[in-house]
């Protein structure tokens, strides 16, 4: 009988130490990258002492504003598997439309609405031929890449448009309390996205569709519906990211803005620990990833280093923690 | 290959000495962190003796496996001898050096690539540092010769069913030229003639003078071909029995623990006539290779559908749960016709489907049992504006861990970490969150241990004694005699007999057979 009770202390005691390691990997999944951001930060700090300033966080909080509007997108559309290599494109319509849009006597102010309407009509094109048409979404996307930037240059007939009077221009230049428009659309960006994926049974299923597209479907989930919101959303916060770009440029070129955003979109997701098969990541591990890239740009221009080797340097940078943090799950994963 | 110690150069030593075993495992313990796996088990092999190797999921086989094949280190203070020579197993080219081969339960060939090129993948042969495909290929064939094998060393893997695949891994385990064979749980995926098939290659081998490890969950199995049996459970060994002293009873006893007075629980349902229908289905087929099934399913009633692999019983299942395009035919639940078109409107009229291969269909490896078991009610449970309800399904997954008997730490645990009994619990439980009419189990208890199977043998029954129809494919005879009121026998996409229990007159295994293979006087559905 004692022996009993013994074996079940003991027993009590081995689940407490489990629990105990589950709740360690779940901190280690969620500060993910974390640590590498704190990294840098801290290296750039020691050596340009400029970095850590009130006006230079600022400044990098702007510049990955957008980036961090793309990739929450991004994320909702690989957490299910997918891809999406339009963003950079439907940004640059959009940007075209809020700029034309502003222009039009006292109500200006349509741009923005117009931009994010674009934006989703572009994605939930992008969507049908995904979810509908079953199509594959690296093909799809590309082609939309593509097609739609030949949309963003026709809109302006392949010129720059400018409105010097945006209405919206506080969007890109103002701040809320001391803190940037930009950063604060940005953080909502976040909190929505997180809110949808955690505490919704959309997001739930859009987890559910990318871990296991089959075993969703017999589960009795519409993945077609899933897919098409997905795509939709990065529509969406393309059109967004459009809109914060036209207020803070003043302006829009359908040829060269947003080019190659749609890379720094993926590399932050990837960065942010979520998985290309789909099914696991964090919106947090997101802005994470767009905040790694947005300081290792900045750093770098202060260090002085030049344009080509910041490209260098960048790319081995994503890489690098990438390997780094597969090989520390995979420490981690094995009990 | 590594020129090694030739395994043939040790035989004549250990023939010579006659009573030293192949294999002798001592006092072997192995734990994780702090948790113990395996407890001084000793485990000895003969030459030329077939091993079976049994135990409930999570028993210690594979560990015990692993270690033999250095995959993992046992703890200090064990012992592993080969012909009476200790040695040391410090990884798996040890194991292999040493004439030690596994054949994994999960196959693990590359389907682009030749049976030859398997073969001897990881080992190619190279001429001029190119790939010598010929040469390999006319290495490859003395062994498939070996193993009478109906398929060229040429052929794409691709190509080959999945018994022929399972001779592409024999074979690749022969290239070391082994002494001891350890096969995991090799019939599976494997119909009952396939199995035959397999058990004349494996009585081969052990006439060559291999001695084969034998894991496997199934009885009918072991009684057939094992000259031993040794039991582990909770990381320690039972016991091993010789040929002669090998009963069910036994076997489960050693294996649970305790007397499992009738492993089957049905024997007191009698569906009666009177009782209403819940299932018809009237003349359903997918215009290709299903053609024109039809049966219905009482109230309380179990049906078995069997038939050997491929003889349509998950192509059948999957249609009348939507999974798969519908072309003719109707589908009635308690007596209204229902449109099923998709999984989701099978749901919503009360028909479920589980699935036989529940990590690839089934359910969603990465995420907690808590939302496993919640998936397909999440849209009933939600708060307004689609806001998670995450109390409820908290309770709904405490609820069942508890009514099911789910082994794990909390409801936050990632499915993929379960062991298989336990995962097929939950995915039930899934289905059973929708509180459906119809239930339809494909291979329930695949791959799950024995007391996880007589869990859900009663789960089945109870299911049946509160109202619910149960259609339950397998392809252990055994078990759709034990558990099934009524059976279905399916070939080439039809459902071509039926037999039913009566008082006196149980169903039995033969009648069953008779008609899968179509070797005795058909009687119509």
């Amino acid at each position: 009988m004692s022996e009993r009770a013994m074996e079940g202390t003991v027993q009590e005691l081995e689940k407490a130490s489990l629990a105990r390691k589950q709740r360690m990997r779940q901190i280690l999944q969620v500060a993910g990258m974390l640590p590498i951001l704190i990294i840098l930060a801290l290296y750039f700090e020691f050596s340009t002492d400029r970095f850590m300033s009130w006006m230079n966080l600022s400044i990098v909080a702007q510049q990955a504003a957008i980036n961090i509007v793309l990739a929450a997108g991004m994320t909702f559309v690989i957490l299910t598997g997918g891809i999406d290599l339009s963003v950079g494109s439907i940004l640059a319509a959009s940007a075209m439309i809020a700029i034309i849009c502003s222009k039009i006597p006292d109500y200006g102010l349509l741009g923005v609405p117009a931009a994010l309407l674009v934006g989703l009509i572009f994605g939930l094109l992008n969507g049908i031929l995904i979810s509908a048409m079953r199509l594959p979404p690296f093909i799809v996307t590309l082609g939309s890449l593509t097609a739609v930037r030949g949309v963003a240059r026709l809109l302006g007939e392949d010129t720059t448009v400018f409105n010097p009077e945006l209405p919206f221009a506080f969007i890109g230049n103002g701040t809320l309390f001391g803190v940037p428009w930009l950063v604060v659309i940005a953080f909502a960006v976040v909190i929505i996205s997180w809110v949808i994926l955690r505490r919704t049974v959309l997001g739930n299923r859009i987890y559910a569709v990318g871990g296991n597209p089959d075993a969703a479907r017999l589960a009795g989930i519409k993945v077609w519906q899933i897919l098409l919101f997905v795509y939709s959303m990065a529509g969406l916060l393309s059109g967004l990211g459009g809109a914060m770009s036209a207020a803070r440029l003043f302006a829009a070129n359908g040829l060269q803005l947003g080019q190659s955003y749609e890379l720094d979109a993926i590399a932050a997701v990837i960065l942010g620990g979520t998985s290309f098969t789909g099914g696991i990541g964090s919106i947090w591990g997101t802005l994470i990833g767009a905040l790694i890239i947005a300081v290792l740009s900045n750093g770098l221009i202060l260090l002085g280093i030049s344009d080509i080797w910041q490209y260098i340097i960048k790319g081995l940078v994503i890489i690098g923690a990438v390997a780094l943090d597969r090989y520390r799950l995979r420490g981690g994963g094995r009990t | 290959m590594t020129s090694g110690v030739d395994p043939r150069v040790g035989m004549a030593s250990g023939a010579a000495s006659g009573e030293v075993p192949e294999l002798d495992m001592r006092n072997i313990a192995k734990s994780f962190a702090n948790i113990r796996a395996l407890s001084n088990v000793s485990f000895s092999v003969r030459r030329g003796e077939i091993h079976a190797l049994m135990g409930e999921n999570g028993a210690g086989k594979s560990t015990l496996m692993k270690i033999l094949s250095g995959a993992y280190q046992a703890d200090a203070g064990g012992e592993i001898r080969l012909r009476g020579e200790p040695v040391a197993i410090d990884g798996p080219l040890a194991g292999r050096r040493n004439g030690i081969a596994i054949i994994y339960q999960e196959l693990s060939l590359s389907p682009n690539l030749s049976v030859a090129e398997n073969i001897f993948l990881g080992e190619e042969k190279r001429r001029f540092g190119f790939i010598d495909r010929k040469a390999m290929e006319a290495a490859a064939k003395p062994l498939l010769e070996r193993l009478a094998a109906p398929f060229k060393a040429s052929e794409r893997v691709a190509n080959l069913s999945i018994a022929e695949r399972q001779l592409v891994e024999i074979a690749r385990a022969l290239t070391g030229h082994p002494r001891i064979l350890v096969m995991d749980e090799p019939t599976t995926s494997l119909s009952a003639r396939e199995a035959t098939r397999l058990f004349s290659i494996i009585r081969q081998l052990k006439s060559e003078g291999i001695a084969i490890v034998y894991i496997s969950h199934r009885m009918a199995e072991v009684y057939e071909l094992a000259d031993r049996v040794s039991v582990l459970r909770d990381g320690s060994l039972i016991g091993t029995l010789d040929k002669e002293e090998i009963t069910a009873a036994a076997l489960v006893r050693m294996m649970v623990g305790r007397e499992l007075s009738s492993f089957y629980t049905k024997e007191h349902r009698h569906p009666t006539e009177d009782r209403k229908l819940v299932l018809e289905v009237e003349g359903i087929g997918d215009g290709h290779f299903i053609k024109d099934c039809s049966f219905a399913v009482r109230a309380g009633e179990v049906v078995g559908l069997a038939g050997l692999v491929g003889s349509g019983r998950t192509e059948l299942a999957r249609l009348i749960y939507g999974a798969d395009a519908r072309t003719n035919g109707r589908i009635m639940v308690d007596g209204k016709e229902c449109k099923i078109e998709t999984p989701l409107q099978a749901i919503d009229s009360g028909v479920v489907y589980l699935t036989e291969d529940r990590k690839a269909l089934g359910l969603f490896l990465d995420m907690t049992i808590r939302e496993n078991i919640s998936m397909s009610v999440l849209g009933a449970d939600a708060l307004p504006a689609g806001l998670l309800n995450l109390r409820a399904a908290q309770q709904r997954a405490s609820d069942a861990i508890r009514a099911l008997g789910i082994r794990t730490l909390n409801a936050a645990v990632s499915v993929g970490s379960l062991s298989g009994g336990n995962q097929q619990k939950v995915l039930l439980s899934r289905l059973l969150e929708t509180k459906p009419r119809v239930l339809l189990l494909d291979e329930p208890t695949r791959g799950i241990d024995v007391g996880a199977k007589s869990q859900i043998y009663q789960i089945i029954d109870g299911l049946a004694r509160n109202g619910a129809a149960v259609v339950v494919i397998s392809s252990e005879l055994p078990e759709i005699v034990g558990i099934s009121d009524r059976v279905l026998v399916m070939r080439d996409g039809h459902i071509v007999g039926e037999i039913e229990a009566k008082p006196g007159a149980p169903i039995t295994q033969e009648a069953i057979m008779d008609i899968a293979t179509n070797t005795a006087n058909v009687r119509a559905a």
